[in-house]
């Protein structure tokens, strides 16, 4: 190698905030590459993917109806990402929510009670939160590493709405298809804006990363999850109780992931089926690196992550390419990220001649 | 139940514990070497979408297999210049390689969806494979199964009597005590990432060549994630792998079974049961703090930084 590391001493503040940007700007170069490589206008392409989505206000209303859901678990990550445990299981957590709450909804179809909303969502938080507390107690319980459980459990989830769509849930009246009945109209979120899709889920998106805003910079429990993540025997000296704390990290992930199935499936859906999410599990634990862990950062993660699914759509659209690009953008950024990040406690070096010994 | 369903079912675990055996012992030597590669499942897609691809397009299986195991090695080596040569945090470098590999096979294969190719046939060996019960399971496999029976013998020797392999094992253990009676560390460490990734790609390969013979996205469905479960369940050692693989082969054909034995259970449910007992292996071994760490190489996931 023609450059070597150099440990700068103590992190840089200032490269944790200019790395995503930087992984952004690579992520653009590499992006356009292919993009000529394709056989496409590279900045034609660009445009498309990034630009043309948003570019009137029906596509800015769609932007907030795909940011909700990603949002909801990308804050929850990066609770329990200060805590160091790496619960990558959001993706299960949101498809529990969204069956759990679908298991009320359909039961309550014919009632009309103010209540019947807030019951399917608390249902959507107790399906993931659930599923997030399992994982935690296998943790803290057995010292089963959360990384392997957490992703057998989107399998286990992913298996089991499946089946539910096929089995318990499914429409009687529904000609055989692997869907559930369409909600009530009691159980279903509001709109916010006329003639768009954007749904109550955003509010509660923004609301989420207020509290966890609050809670992890004001709060002593946020305190607590910090300290635990930043030195567990500091922690446990300081008497924290650090297993409870991975509870309640876990147990807070893991609701934010339901309520986000939640809202999706009494929201622009509007019914449970077998693809609730494209991922945005998976695409939250990119967001939680990207907007590192602060709310604000997450906040604006979501909405590049968002507006990267919508660029996806429009390029399979317009320029006939196969919707996995979201996937691949996605991926690519996370890489350059992590990459970038080197440059937080490193100085990058180009190597010179090792100084020669003189001899007199 | 008859002999014939027991001879099958023995035959069919251990087709399906093949790929879960190869990428497994790849990533123990991977981990052996102290580098913990979290990118078993992108790198099982790309193989799987590479082989696929080259098979279609040559016509030769040979050439998809071989590019499989290029393309996991390919990508293995991503992994290894962000988290070996950038010192970059082991667990999200490999995370985010299984997220890129996920995206960018789904990409490359997007158009090969559902394509038909002629897979790998079986080579029934003479004589031996008549054998009752054992002989289909050992002997009427394809080439890739003996492939992997000689790839679990060779990674066996390798670490119990070869002298590279006391390499490894040491820059596992103590990297700083490898590197100053003057070992390779980086190196040996770049090579098993590198193997790690080819034996990835070969396992994904023997999915979309032989397996299955198809390309789907995420066809690999989880294996390269159990394949790392199986490592801590085996204690890093090559014969347990082998029993593990075989395992959770059995697991996920258990459905074959519950029809022969003409039970109907959903095919959903059943689904479920190589990742719930994933869950429920990695608790029965963890349970006991001290017994797995005793047996995982204790520098895994650690960064090395070279002296200067």
């Amino acid at each position: 190698m023609f450059f070597r590391l150099e440990p700068r001493g103590e992190q840089s503040r200032s490269m944790a905030y200019l790395s995503p940007v930087l992984a952004g700007l690579l992520t653009l170069i590499t992006g356009a590459i292919f993009f000529a490589v394709e056989g496409q206008d590279p900045l034609f392409a660009l445009k498309t993917l990034l630009y043309t989505p948003i570019s009137d206000v029906y596509g800015l209303s769609e932007l907030c109806v795909k940011a909700a859901p990603i949002m909801l678990c990308a804050i929850g990550l990066a609770v329990v990402y200060r805590a160091n445990v790496w619960n990558i299981g959001a993706e299960g957590q949101l498809l529990m929510g969204g069956l759990f709450a679908s298991a009320v909804a359909v039961n309550v179809i014919e009632s009309d009670g103010f209540w019947v909303l807030p019951a399917v969502l608390i249902a959507g938080m107790m399906g993931g939160g659930l599923w997030a507390f399992l994982a935690a107690w296998l943790k803290t319980r057995f010292h089963a590493n959360e990384i392997l459980t957490t992703i057998m459990l989107n399998y286990i989830a992913l298996n089991f709405l499946i089946y539910s769509v096929h089995g318990p849930l499914k429409d009687p009246d529904g000609y055989n298809f692997p869907e559930s009945a369409m909600f009530g109209d009691s159980a279903l979120l509001p709109t916010l804006v006329d003639g768009t899709r954007v749904h109550a889920g955003i509010l509660f998106a923004m609301l989420a990363v207020v509290v966890i805003w609050v809670l992890l910079s004001r709060s002593f429990l946020g305190f607590q999850i910090k300290v635990l993540g930043l030195d567990a025997s500091a922690a446990r000296l300081a008497g924290f109780k650090d297993k409870k704390l991975i509870w309640i990290a876990m147990l807070i992930s893991g609701a934010l992931a339901g309520l986000a199935g939640a809202s999706e499936v009494s929201g622009p859906i509007g019914q449970l089926v077998p693809q609730i999410s494209p991922g945005y599990g998976y695409a939250a634990i990119i967001v939680a690196f990207l907007g590192r862990l602060h709310p604000v950062g997450i906040l604006l993660a979501s909405m590049l992550m968002a507006l990267i699914y919508m660029g996806g759509e429009m390029a399979q659209i317009e320029l006939g390419m196969p919707l996995a690009i979201t996937g691949l953008f996605q991926g690519m950024l996370l890489f350059y990220l992590l990459a970038c990040d080197v440059l937080i406690t490193y100085r990058i070096k180009l190597k010179t001649k090792k100084p020669t010994l003189v001899r007199g | 139940m008859d002999i014939d369903l027991i001879t099958n079912i023995l035959y069919a675990m251990v087709r399906t514990g093949t790929p879960l055996l190869i990428v497994a012992l790849g990533e123990m030597v991977c981990e052996k070497s102290g580098v913990l590669n979290l990118g078993q499942e992108g790198m099982m897609l790309m193989g799987a979408v590479a082989g696929f691809i080259t098979t279609l397009l040559t016509g030769s299986l040979l050439f998809g297999f071989i590019v499989a195991m290029m393309a996991g090695m390919i990508m293995s080596q991503l992994f290894a210049m962000i988290a070996l040569g950038l010192n970059a945090n082991q667990v999200a470098t490999g995370l985010a390689l299984t997220i890129f590999g996920t995206g960018l096979s789904a990409f490359i294969g997007a158009s090969y969806v559902g394509k038909p190719i002629e897979g790998l046939n079986a080579i029934a060996i003479p004589v031996l494979s008549d054998i009752p019960v054992i002989g289909k399971m050992l002997f009427a496999q394809d080439l890739i199964v003996y492939l992997s029976f000689v790839l679990f013998i060779a990674i066996w020797w390798f670490f119990r009597s070869s002298r590279p392999g006391l390499v490894v094992k040491a820059v596992g253990e103590n990297p700083h005590a490898a590197n100053a009676i003057g070992l390779p560390v980086m190196r040996t460490r770049y090579l098993a990432v590198a193997f790690g990734g080819a034996m990835a790609g070969l396992a994904g390969g023997y999915l979309s060549l032989a397996y299955t013979p198809l390309w789907a996205e995420n066809m690999s469905a989880g294996r390269g994630w159990i394949a790392l479960a199986l490592v801590v369940f085996a204690s890093w050692r090559a014969e347990r792998v082998l029993l593990g693989a075989y395992l959770f082969g059995l697991a996920s054909i258990l459905h074959l079974v519950a029809q022969g034995l003409g039970f109907a259970v959903s095919p959903n449910i059943m689904a479920m049961l190589p990742y719930a007992a994933t869950i429920v292996v990695l608790v029965m071994l963890s349970r006991n703090q001290g017994r797995s760490k005793m047996f995982a190489p204790i520098s895994l996931g650690k960064p090395f930084h070279p002296a200067g």
